[in-house]
């Protein structure tokens, strides 16, 4: 389960860390300088992550575009862009593998971008091929659990994710053809399953239940699993004996994979808490999000890794300044039988609409950073239309760097 | 007219989803609310474990347990249960099986563990049958239903298919046994013209395309639509008039300096200029929600419009939601 009371794989093995906490708002940080942080060589690794809906694929897509254009050699990982945005960097096919995105214009040439979009079926089935002999990968491919596991279930896409990850980073380490790699999550139920996987896949090779149906059921091991007939009795009556059997051959098939797959998952944990790496936040002026981006935000400086910052996307300022009330009090004033004067008290209105709405958003934002006065900050302005172009991304990237 | 919605139709189980951020809690809230109508007692559950219900009725953090979160006029009831499937694993056990000793060994073999967190699909299967299971129980002297309707804030569109259709892949794994007959008596009962998915979206390019998908996904899957329900639609202070004024440049910087004069504000370019942004800007978002709606409407899916709630979610605006929703439209 996840859930507050779950922690990651990394706090089971240190002690508790130190949480940090400024004392008072003064103390808070100062915008975050997104161009800094994509122009230090010594980032490598940027992940995004925040709840569903809030813009982190454009984020991702957009923070990769600037930082490639600002001279650095840029894979960005997506997981499920919208289409016509996928199209844009020329993901039109599910290929499983960076590909080059045209119509970059990089400064001196330097930089490069690649994009790829994840297909976590094929990266499941790569993992098994690779680690794995022919005859045991063909076993695994074809049972029923793992084409279930693979294909079709909550979770697995986080596992991927991770997987992938890994692969680009050592890719990238091992020739040079990456700088940085931009990495978009899942759109999980919770920002928090990311990081979760790891810990979750080796609480299962843990487990004593997978150790039992690893255990020859004839034999000296029989001693020591008492019960262990009861358990598989009990679980015949509830799935059929056809179901046992597969899960037992899947499992045993697995076992051996599952160990590489853990150790390289908790590389990749470690090298996500490692200098080199990145968390942006992303969420939208509005409670819910806000709230999982808190979570999110604690989570991480429990765990000490590396947060950079929160992006608020979509904020909405009013182009003009005059206050809500004197708005409202001056459209009253004004003659609605005359069409100009309607027209203009309608104007008046829907500012006044717009600076509630920004009241309402700068206090959230306000609440954010008086609960998180050490997390460095920036408010990205709402585009009237979505991105579908480089052109739209570069746009955002500018917004991410300048802010409202 | 209220009746009309759970009777006649006879839909039973409401499972509302949508893209993450276009607010299917609340709508699934409003829903139950207005399901609740003329005395009804609606059961309405969340299974992602991250008690938006508690935190929309403003209530404690839910336990594994239905208890009432809202009563409306008339007398009506609004249960909610938060659905967490290691406990529901356990009352599955013991209310099939009495396993008693063996349901505990179950769980200190870390059986439980396993089959809620890795085994395929186990998670999705357990809170569809718990689902299943209160929108059929019955219970009293009479044994009527205990609930006249349920409502499940699902998960969002991109997993309702999968996780709707769980069943239909469990009854592929195991080919006989209980959880067999299970999985199709839950795949009959989400099939059935007693259930119905609702899709929430806003009106902008992603989450409209994904509801488009998301019902294409549903049909595939034979899982019946119900409405799409068009949230957050802002209502805007401009009328046609204006509207019209503005883009065909009648009212321009010199008209809007005349009129702020009028109203007794000090007309300074900036406010001049920021007002007349502000309302292009607005046409700008009203010409793109338009094209989002004519899109819609070419789908053959009836669909509801929920006005933007001007100051964030409260009780109140759940009961205003709920009023909408129970007009004419409603399954």
């Amino acid at each position: 389960m996840t859930g507050p009371n779950r922690t990651g794989a990394a706090s089971r093995r240190q002690p508790a860390p130190r949480v940090v906490r400024a004392r008072t708002a003064a103390l808070a940080a100062g915008p975050l300088d997104v161009d800094a942080l994509l122009d230090d060589s010594q980032t490598h690794i940027i992940v995004c992550c925040g709840s569903g809906g809030v813009g982190k694929t454009t984020a991702s897509a957009a923070l990769a575009l600037r930082a490639a254009e600002r001279g650095r050699r840029v894979c960005v990982l997506t997981i499920d862009p919208a289409r016509r945005l996928a199209q844009s960097m020329g993901l039109s096919q599910l290929d499983n593998t960076p590909r080059p995105v045209d119509g970059t214009r990089s400064l001196r040439g330097q930089g490069s971008l690649d994009a790829m979009m994840l297909d976590m079926k094929r990266t499941f089935d790569e993992v098994v091929v690779a680690h794995a002999s022919p005859a045991k990968a063909q076993q695994i491919l074809t049972n029923p659990f793992y084409l279930a596991l693979s294909s079709s279930f909550a979770g697995t896409q986080e596992y991927m994710a991770m997987e992938k990850l890994g692969q680009l980073h050592a890719e990238s380490a091992g020739s040079g053809r990456w700088d940085l790699i931009v990495v978009d999550t899942p759109p999980s139920r919770s920002a928090m399953d990311f990081l979760d996987a790891p810990e979750r896949l080796s609480s299962l090779l843990d487990g004593r239940f997978i150790r039992l149906l690893l255990t020859p059921t004839r034999g000296p091991a029989r001693i020591f699993s008492s019960g262990f007939g009861a358990i598989t009795s009990t679980m015949s009556k509830l799935l059929g004996a056809q179901v046992l059997a597969d899960v037992q051959t899947f499992v045993a098939a697995f076992d051996t994979l599952f160990g590489g797959f853990r150790q390289r998952a908790e590389a990749t944990y470690e090298r996500l808490k490692a200098r080199g790496t990145a968390f942006v936040v992303v969420a939208t002026p509005e409670p819910d999000a806000l709230r999982e981006a808190a979570y999110f935000v604690e989570r991480l400086t429990r765990e000490q890794m590396p947060l950079a910052g929160l992006v608020v996307n979509r904020v909405d300022p009013p182009a003009a300044s005059l206050t809500a009330e004197e708005a409202l009090a001056g459209a009253g004033r004004l003659d609605g039988a005359d069409p100009a004067q309607a027209a203009v008290a309608a104007l008046l209105r829907l500012h006044a609409d717009r600076m509630r709405l920004q009241d309402r958003e700068a206090h959230l934002q306000r609440r954010f950073a008086a609960a998180h006065p050490s997390v460095p900050s920036i408010a990205v302005p709402a585009l009237p239309s979505d991105v579908h172009d480089l052109d739209g991304l570069r746009r955002v990237g500018e917004l991410l760097s300048t802010g409202v | 007219m209220t009746a009309a919605l759970v009777r006649p139709s006879g839909i039973r189980l409401h499972i509302v989803t949508g893209k993450g951020g276009t607010g299917k809690t609340t709508v699934a809230g409003g829903l139950a609310m207005a399901l609740a109508c003329d005395g009804k007692r609606v059961l309405l559950c969340e299974v992602e474990g991250r008690q938006g219900i508690a935190q929309l009725f403003d209530v404690a953090p839910l336990p594994y347990a239905e208890r009432t979160v809202a009563v409306v006029p008339g007398g009506g009831e609004v249960w909610a249960l938060a659905i967490d499937a290691e406990a529901a694993l356990l009352e599955y056990l013991e209310m099939f099986y009495r396993l008693g000793r063996a349901g505990k060994a179950l769980d200190r073999f870390g059986v439980i563990d396993f089959a809620t967190t890795i085994a395929p699909g186990v998670r999705d299967v357990l809170l569809t049958g718990k689902v299943y299971e209160a929108a059929r129980r019955r219970g009293g002297k009479d044994g009527n239903r205990v609930y006249d309707a349920v409502v499940v804030d699902a998960p969002p569109t991109g997993r309702i298919t999968r996780f709707l259709n769980v069943n239909a892949e469990v009854a592929g794994l195991a080919k006989v046994g209980p959880i067999r007959k299970q999985a199709d008596s839950i795949m009959t009962l989400m099939r059935s013209r007693h259930t119905a998915v609702h899709l929430v979206t806003v009106l902008e390019d992603m989450p409209v395309q994904e509801a488009l998908d998301g019902i294409k996904a549903l049909r595939d899957a034979d899982l019946p639509v119900g409405r799409v329900i068009v949230n957050m639609v802002r209502r805007s202070p401009l009328d046609g008039a204006a509207r019209g004024a503005l883009s065909d440049g009648t009212i321009d910087a010199a008209a809007i300096e005349v009129a702020l004069h009028k109203a007794g504000i000090d007309a300074s370019p900036l406010l001049v200029d920021g007002l007349l942004a502000e309302g292009y800007d607005h046409l700008e978002r009203l010409a793109l929600q338009e094209e989002q709606r004519t899109i819609l409407s070419g789908v053959d899916v009836p669909v509801i419009e929920l006005p933007l709630a001007a100051d964030g979610v409260d009780l109140g605006m759940l009961d205003d939601l709920a009023g909408i929703l129970a007009g004419p439209g409603l399954p």
